[in-house]
C-alpha cells in the first residue's frame, strides 16, 4: 500500500510537471521569450502543488494515527477490561496489538478480545487506505489548483525559489532542533538527578559507587555519587594521550610541511589519515590485548605492580588514535603560513630548524593550539578504547599503572543492560553526560575562536 | 661609517667605474625543463645600485635570487654557470649557504616582518649568526640598523610592538633594517616598493641611495622611473635573455638595442 502510494504520487508529480510546462508553453504558442519564467519553473511549480499537500496529509496521519486508533481501540474494549489498572490495561492493549500483528502474546486472548483485535486490524487497514485516498486526492486537487495558476505572466520562478528556501530552512532547523532537543533532554534528566543528589556532592565528592540499594537491608550498595575520581581518571587518560599525540603529531606535521619532498608527502599524508579511519573498537582491542599486557610485563620487569587494565595503556592507544588529528590540522596550519615569511628567514641565512622554531611555529601557534584543543575534546569524549582498556573501578589515583575509569565509560556502564530509568544510578549518566557536553563544547568554542583569529591575521 | 666613495654620482654624469663585487658568467637557470635565464654574464660593481628591468616573466627576479642561492629552496630549479662573489664561486660545493646569505641580504616585494616584536625582527639575524652576545650589544645593533633604515625615530618608543603593527612602508624599512643588521656586503631588493604608496616609495628610494655608500645594491623593479632615479647601472632582461647592460644614463637616453628602446619608450611591456 505504502509503496503504491509513493509510486502514484511520484507519477502524479511527473504528470504535473509535464502539464504545467506544456500549459505555459501553449499559453505563448511555444515561445519561451514572452514567459515570465523558464517552462521548467512552471512544471516544478505544479509538481510542488502535488507533492506538498499530499506530504502534509501523510505527515499529519503519521503524527496522529496512533492516538486516534488507540482511542478507538479503548472505546471498543469491553467494560471489565477498561476498568483494569493502567498497567494491566497497557498489557492487554499490547496483547491485542501483538495478536493483530501475528506476534506472540503473553496469554491466550479471550474470544471477545480476539474480536477487538480483529476490529483493531480493520481500523488500521481502513486508516491506511483512507490516508492513501486522501493523500492522492490532495495531490490531484493540488495539481488542479497549480495548473489553474499557470499563465504566461505568472511568476513561477519566484514561487519555486521561495519554496526551495523554505525547504532549506526546514532542513537546517531540523538539524538545530535535534541538537537542542538532545541538550534539553540531557538537562532535564540531570535536573532530576540533582533533585536526588546534591550538585556539590556530585562535583566534589571523592567516592563513586553508583549502585543504589533496592531493598533497605542490602549491603555494599552505598550509592555514593562523588564524580571526582571519574573526572580525575578522564583527565589522566587525556593527559597521557595528549603527551603522546601532541609531540608526535606536531613533529610529523613539521616534517611533512617543511622537510619532506612532495612525493613523500603525497604518500605519507594519506597513510597518516588512514590511522584516523580505523574504527575505535579496533584500537580498543589493540589496547586491551596487546598494549596493556605489554605494559604489565614491562612494569613487572621493573618490579612495579601494574593493573592489567591500566590508565597508561588506554592513554597510549588513545594518543596514537589522536596523532592524525593533530598532525593533519597542524600540517594545514603550517602550510598556511605565508611563503614570504620562510623566504625572509632563509634570506637572513637561517637554517631550516631555526626558521621552523623562530618564525613558522610562532606564526602558526594559534592554529596549532586550536588543533590541540580539538584533539583534547576528542580524547575526552572517546569511549570505546577506554571501555575496553581502562577498566571500571573509580580509583582516585595519580599512578598511571593503576586502573582508572572515565566519564564515558561510566555512562556506558550505567546505561547498558536492564536498568530502571528513574533511579539515581541511571540518572547519574545524564549528569555525567551534561558535564562532558559542557567541557567539550567549551573546548570547541575556544578552539574555533583561536583558529578564527589566526585566519583573520593572514588571509 | 666608511667614507662615501662617489657621492658625486648623479644622473647626467657618467660615474667612475668601481671594482667588481660580483661576476656572473654564462648563468642559465632552469625550472624543470623550462629555461628561465639563458646564458647571462654580467658584472656587478661595488657600492653601486644596479637595476634589473624588463617585462614580467623576463627572469630578472629569478636571476636576482641566484645571487643568494634562494633558488635552492625550489626543488625543480637548477642553476648552470658561475657566480663569483669577491673571488669565490658561490655555487661551489664548499660554500655554506648560511654564510653566503649573511653576506648577501635580501628584501622582498611584499614586506614580510616575522611574527615577532620590532626589536626581535631586527635582532633575528645577528642572533642566529652569533654576531651579538648580551642584551647591550643587541640593543646597539638594533638601534644602529633601525637608524640606517631611517626607522629609529618612528619606532624607538615601541620596540616591543609586533612588526606587523607598522604601516606598509615602515614594514619595508623594518625589513631593510633586518637585512642590514647582519652587516651584509650586498643587498638584493626584489621590487621593494611595488606594494607601497608613492610617499613610502620615495622614502625607500632615498634610503637606497644612502645605503649605496656601504653596500652593493641590486634592485629589481617594474618602474623604469625608479630604475632611472636610484640606479647607476641598468640591465634590461627580456624572455630570459640579457638584452643590454650599461650605465643607467646611457641605457635610458641612448640605448644600443632596439628592444631596449622599445621597452623604455613604452612600446611593449
Amino acid at each position: 500500500m505504502t509503496t503504491l502510494l509513493i509510486v502514484v504520487l511520484l507519477g502524479l508529480s511527473a504528470i504535473a510537471f509535464q502539464t504545467g510546462r506544456k500549459k505555459a508553453l501553449r499559453a505563448t504558442a511555444g515561445n519561451i521569450a514572452p514567459l515570465h519564467s523558464l517552462p521548467t519553473y512552471y512544471g516544478t511549480y505544479v509538481a510542488l502543488w502535488v507533492g506538498i499537500p499530499s506530504l502534509i496529509v501523510i505527515g499529519l496521519w503519521l503524527a496522529f494515527e496512533p492516538q486516534i486508533i488507540n482511542a478507538l481501540l479503548l472505546a471498543a474494549l469491553p467494560g471489565d477490561v477498561r476498568g483494569l489498572s493502567p498497567a494491566e490495561l497497557g498489557l492487554q492493549i499490547n496483547d491485542i496489538k501483538n495478536h493483530a500483528a501475528g506476534g506472540i502474546t503473553s496469554s491466550e486472548l479471550s474470544p471477545r478480545l480476539q474480536e477487538v483485535a480483529d476490529y483493531y486490524l480493520g481500523l488500521r487497514q481502513n486508516g491506511l487506505l483512507g490516508m492513501t485516498i486522501v493523500a492522492v486526492a490532495a495531490g490531484v486537487g493540488g495539481l488542479a489548483v497549480g495548473w489553474r495558476h499557470v499563465t504566461s505572466t505568472f511568476r513561477a520562478r519566484n514561487h519555486v525559489e521561495r519554496t526551495i528556501r523554505v525547504v532549506l530552512i526546514i532542513a537546517s532547523s531540523i538539524a538545530i532542533l535535534t541538537t537542542v532537543g538532545i541538550v534539553l533532554s540531557l538537562l532535564f534528566e540531570s535536573i532530576r538527578f540533582f533533585a536526588q543528589v546534591s550538585p556539590i556532592e556530585f562535583l566534589f565528592g571523592l567516592q563513586w559507587s553508583p549502585q543504589t540499594a533496592l531493598r533497605a537491608d542490602q549491603v555494599g550498595q552505598s550509592g555514593a555519587f562523588g564524580a571526582v575520581p571519574i573526572f580525575a581518571g578522564t583527565l589522566m587518560i587525556t593527559i597521557i594521550a595528549m603527551a603522546i599525540a601532541v609531540p608526535i603529531g606536531l613533529f610529523s606535521a613539521i616534517y611533512m610541511a617543511e622537510y619532506a619532498s612532495s612525493q613523500f608527502r603525497s604518500v605519507i599524508k594519506p597513510v597518516l589519515e588512514v590511522l584516523a579511519g580505523i574504527p575505535t573498537v579496533v584500537y580498543g582491542f589493540f589496547a586491551a590485548l596487546t598494549v596493556a599486557p605489554a605494559i604489565r610485563g614491562f612494569g613487572e620487569g621493573l618490579g612495579l605492580s601494574v593493573a592489567s587494565e591500566s590508565a597508561l595503556a588506554a592513554g597510549l592507544v588513545m594518543g596514537i588514535m589522536i596523532i592524525p588529528f593533530v598532525s593533519s590540522l597542524s600540517d594545514d596550519v603550517i602550510n598556511a603560513v605565508p611563503q614570504s615569511l620562510r623566504d625572509g628567514s632563509y634570506a637572513m641565512g637561517a637554517t631550516k630548524s631555526e626558521t621552523v622554531r623562530q618564525v613558522i611555529l610562532p606564526a602558526a601557534l594559534p592554529g596549532i593550539v586550536g588543533s590541540v584543543l580539538l584533539a583534547v575534546s576528542r580524547a575526552i569524549g572517546e569511549t570505546m578504547i577506554v571501555v575496553m582498556a581502562a577498566g571500571l573501578s573509580a580509583n582516585l589515583t595519580a599512578n598511571p599503572f593503576e586502573a582508572v575509569t572515565t566519564v564515558t565509560v561510566q555512562i556506558v556502564t550505567l546505561l547498558t543492560g536492564d536498568q530502571e530509568f528513574d533511579s539515581a544510578k541511571t540518572l547519574a549518566a545524564f549528569a555525567l553526560g551534561l558535564v562532558l557536553f559542557i567541557i567539550t563544547l567549551g573546548l570547541n568554542v575556544v578552539a574555533l575562536r583561536v583558529v578564527r583569529r589566526y585566519r583573520e591575521k593572514y588571509d | 661609517m666608511t667614507a662615501m666613495p662617489d657621492q658625486d654620482v648623479e644622473m647626467g654624469r657618467a660615474p667612475a667605474p668601481m671594482p667588481n663585487k660580483i661576476r656572473t658568467q654564462h648563468v642559465s637557470v632552469y625550472y624543470g625543463d623550462k629555461c628561465a635565464i639563458k646564458d647571462v654574464s654580467l658584472d656587478i660593481e661595488s657600492n653601486r645600485v644596479t637595476a634589473f628591468i624588463g617585462p614580467s616573466g623576463c627572469g630578472k627576479s629569478t636571476f636576482l635570487r641566484c645571487i643568494n642561492r634562494m633558488n635552492d629552496t625550489i626543488d625543480i630549479c637548477r642553476v648552470d654557470g658561475s657566480i663569483v662573489l669577491d673571488g669565490t664561486d658561490i655555487y661551489d660545493s664548499k660554500i655554506d649557504v648560511v654564510q653566503l646569505r649573511a653576506r648577501v641580504g635580501m628584501v622582498f616585494q611584499k614586506p614580510n616582518p616575522f611574527p615577532k616584536s620590532i626589536y626581535d625582527n631586527v635582532a633575528y639575524g645577528p642572533r642566529i649568526h652569533g654576531l651579538v652576545s648580551g642584551r647591550g650589544e643587541t640593543d646597539d645593533v638594533v638601534e644602529a640598523s633601525l637608524n640606517r633604515a631611517g626607522l629609529w625615530d618612528e619606532v624607538k618608543d615601541r620596540l616591543q610592538d609586533p612588526g606587523t603593527s607598522l604601516s606598509g612602508g615602515q614594514q619595508q624599512r623594518l625589513c631593510i633594517a633586518r637585512a642590514i643588521a647582519v652587516q651584509p656586503e650586498v643587498i638584493l631588493m626584489d621590487e621593494p616598493c611595488s606594494a607601497l604608496d608613492p610617499i613610502a616609495t620615495a622614502r625607500i628610494e632615498e634610503l637606497i641611495d644612502e645605503l649605496r655608500a656601504n653596500y652593493t645594491i641590486i634592485i629589481v623593479t617594474h618602474s623604469m622611473q625608479q630604475a632611472a632615479r636610484v640606479s647607476q647601472r641598468t640591465a634590461f632582461f627580456h624572455l630570459g635573455d640579457l638584452i643590454e647592460f650599461g650605465d643607467t644614463e646611457q641605457v635610458f637616453t641612448n640605448p644600443i638595442e632596439q628592444k631596449t628602446q622599445d621597452y623604455i619608450t613604452g612600446r611593449f611591456g
